[in-house]
């Protein structure tokens, strides 16, 4: 009896889930989406990449309905113990063959990486840099 | 003999009723049979023989290293195994042979457990459907079973596995191996365990190492147990469970045995319902499942309460920003330098890295790497990562005071219906997806709570129905005696081994289905 009267109470207080639609769009101004790309250091590819990331802006900004006056960040559910450290010592290595044969280029025992400093092209010479890359 | 239980096969071994290097012949011979599902990206066979005969001569001498000793297991492709490539269902990672094993993955070897291979997933982890990986979706081992054969017309498109650990659910479900390793962020193990029809256990945060365990979002990953009965999964718990020096983030276990309590008195009891969770979009099936065993738990003398977690509502949205944001730095460290796929072009350092990543990730990868670099942009920082490390604290208080109360254990639905069809669930994009399947699931890992996934039932589709136990820090081993009398109380229908497997005909395995 008791778990009918709560199952009933249950369908009287269920409410529609979180909306995702804000009314207003978020837009991305082309130069951030250039910052974007040098930092994240991957592209958008396609206008739909772009709507992908307005998607998602929206959808986090349902954040802010939720008061948080007062209230902690909270970076990891162990903060409240101490955590186990080791002590500052090797105690494992002489791999470095071991993992240099993992990478693609290495010369001795380094690693090779093309010239450096220089900044990535513009967007249009980097948008056919990537097409022409297509594995 | 395949469609037994871990425990009930390791005693087949002592009594000699069959021998590891036959069992895993027989495994082998499934997975081959089984194909059409793609739960496996790797198949070791030489080596799992090689593993199995080791185990033979063990028992042999009558020296077996324990109960798991011969037992046929796989690892979700994100686990590092040493000497067999580990891709993530990713171009990125397709050539990857890692020189070490995962924590996890040398505890069950050290046990004499007989690697099979390792299992298909979402790229990544990053998804809740097994269909977003670079070697082609999932099939769920149901769709070819008599039930939904039957139910659902014999025409009826095969459905998802669920993810993002699909193809390890799918690999235990189908009876190609006994226990399966997976990985649980945001219910990665107990979504696609629920979809196939068997159990799967989220652990306590920090009680299984994580170390060989490709991070995918740190303040949330966890190891996870795909099983035949909670049994079983405790078994495996006792196993692996227990501080890494290589994991600073494992805590000490509790002592407990390795076996249930074959009596559960439910009497002392405390089961919760929280009312947030009757979202809408649960399915009848399910929610007369959940209302079922609410009812058998209070049959048995249990009290069965209603409990309210208001934060728990705002828990997809926290998780969208927090994924997104450890996704973004821990997708940084594949630039094509140390490891893993390497662009051609050789212009400047960053443009290989750009061109490397560009032909490494997959659309949703590049999409949460995107969105999580934003939210990290120092004019956006406090206004949604910091924001969302609000609400997870507000979201983890929510539990704290509902287990302060009394309550034992809360009582949900792991998924709001049962597995979608394939072409159903593709419609929509993969973060559409991930917030609608992950509703249930998710708080546990804002949380760092042990939840596991218990099958129920067949839905009116003659698909499993799986419902949801969480309970409170560290005290996994309770949790999984509440789930092995729920177990007992359902008599969810195993699959049968002479189910028809026949290959299915379609080609939608080929399609490439990036949201």
């Amino acid at each position: 009896e008791f778990i009918r009267k709560l199952w009933e109470g249950l369908l009287v207080q269920s409410k529609p889930p979180l909306t995702s639609h804000f009314p207003f769009p978020a837009q991305i101004p082309p130069d951030l989406v250039d910052k974007l790309e040098r930092l994240a250091l991957v592209d958008f590819r396609t206008k739909q990449g772009l709507e992908c990331l307005e998607k998602a802006i929206r959808f986090a900004d349902q954040l802010h309905v939720v008061d948080t006056t007062g209230i902690e960040p909270m970076d990891s559910v162990l903060e409240d113990r101490a955590l186990y450290l080791r002590e500052d010592t090797a105690v494992d290595g002489g791999c470095a063959e071991e993992l240099l044969k993992l990478s693609r280029k290495t010369v001795e025992e380094y690693f090779v990486v093309p010239p450096g400093n220089i900044p990535l092209p513009k967007k249009e010479e980097r948008s056919s840099m990537l097409k022409h890359s297509e594995l | 003999m395949l469609g037994l239980t871990l425990k009930e096969v390791s005693l087949a071994f002592r009594e000699g009723r069959i021998s590891p290097t036959e069992l895993c012949r027989k495994c082998l011979n499934r997975i081959k049979k089984t194909q059409h599902l793609n739960a496996y990206i790797t198949v070791t066979d030489e080596l799992s023989l090689t593993q199995a005969q080791e185990s033979e001569r063990r028992l042999q001498r009558g020296v077996p290293k324990g109960p798991l000793d011969g037992v046929p297991f796989a690892v979700k492709d994100n686990f590092c195994t040493k000497n067999v490539r580990t891709t993530c269902a990713s171009r990125m990672l397709k050539d990857y042979v890692p020189p070490f094993n995962a924590t996890v993955v040398q505890k069950l070897l050290d046990q004499g457990a007989v690697l099979m291979g390792k299992t298909n997933m979402d790229e990544f982890a990053m998804g809740a459907g097994s269909t977003d990986g670079a070697f082609g979706p999932v099939k769920n081992p149901w769709s070819y079973t008599e039930p939904y054969r039957t139910l659902a017309g014999p025409e009826a498109d095969w459905v998802i596995a669920g993810g993002s650990s699909g193809g390890s659910a799918a690999a235990v479900a189908s009876l190609t191996s006994y226990l399966a390793l997976g990985s649980d962020t945001g219910g990665s193990t107990r979504n696609p365990g629920a979809l196939c029809g068997v159990v799967a256990f989220k652990p306590t945060y920090g009680l299984l190492s994580r170390h060989g365990l490709i991070p995918l979002v740190n303040s949330m990953d966890v190891p996870g147990i795909l099983t035949r009965s909670a049994g079983d999964a405790s078994v495996v718990l006792s196993v692996l469970q227990g501080v890494d020096v290589r994991d600073s983030t494992t805590v000490p276990a509790p002592s407990s045995h390795a076996e249930l309590p074959e009596e559960f008195d439910v009497r002392n009891l405390c089961v919760g319902i929280p009312k947030e969770y009757h979202a809408l979009g649960l399915s009848p099936d399910t929610r007369a499942q959940w209302s079922r065993v609410a009812d058998l738990f209070e049959a048995a003398g249990a009290r069965v309460e209603q409990v309210s977690l208001p934060h728990t509502q705002h828990s997809i949205v926290c998780y969208h920003v927090l994924c997104h944001a450890e996704v973004a730095s821990n997708m940084a460290r594949f630039d094509g330098v140390e490891y893993g796929h390497r662009s051609s072009m050789d212009s400047s350092t960053e443009a290989m890295y750009a061109t490397t990543r560009h032909e490494g990730f997959n659309d949703v990868v590049r999409g949460r790497v995107l969105s999580g670099n934003y939210f990290l942009l120092k004019q956006n920082y406090q206004h949604y990562f910091v924001k969302a490390q609000k609400v997870r604290r507000l979201i983890c208080d929510d539990f704290r005071r509902v287990f302060a109360s009394g309550v034992d254990v809360l009582l949900t639905p792991t998924t709001l219906t049962d597995a979608a069809r394939y072409g159903d669930f593709t419609q929509e994009d993969n973060r559409t997806r991930s917030a609608q399947e992950d509703v249930f699931t998710q708080p546990a890992n804002m949380s760092g709570l042990p939840a596991v996934s218990v099958p129920t039932a067949l839905s009116s589709r003659g698909l499993p129905i799986g419902l949801q136990l969480m309970g409170k820090a560290l005290d996994d081993h309770r949790l999984l005696a509440v789930a092995q009398w729920m177990e007992r109380q359902v008599g969810f229908p195993s699959i049968g081994v002479h189910d028809d497997y026949r290959q299915c005909s379609d080609t939608s395995s080929t399609v490439q289905t990036s949201a």
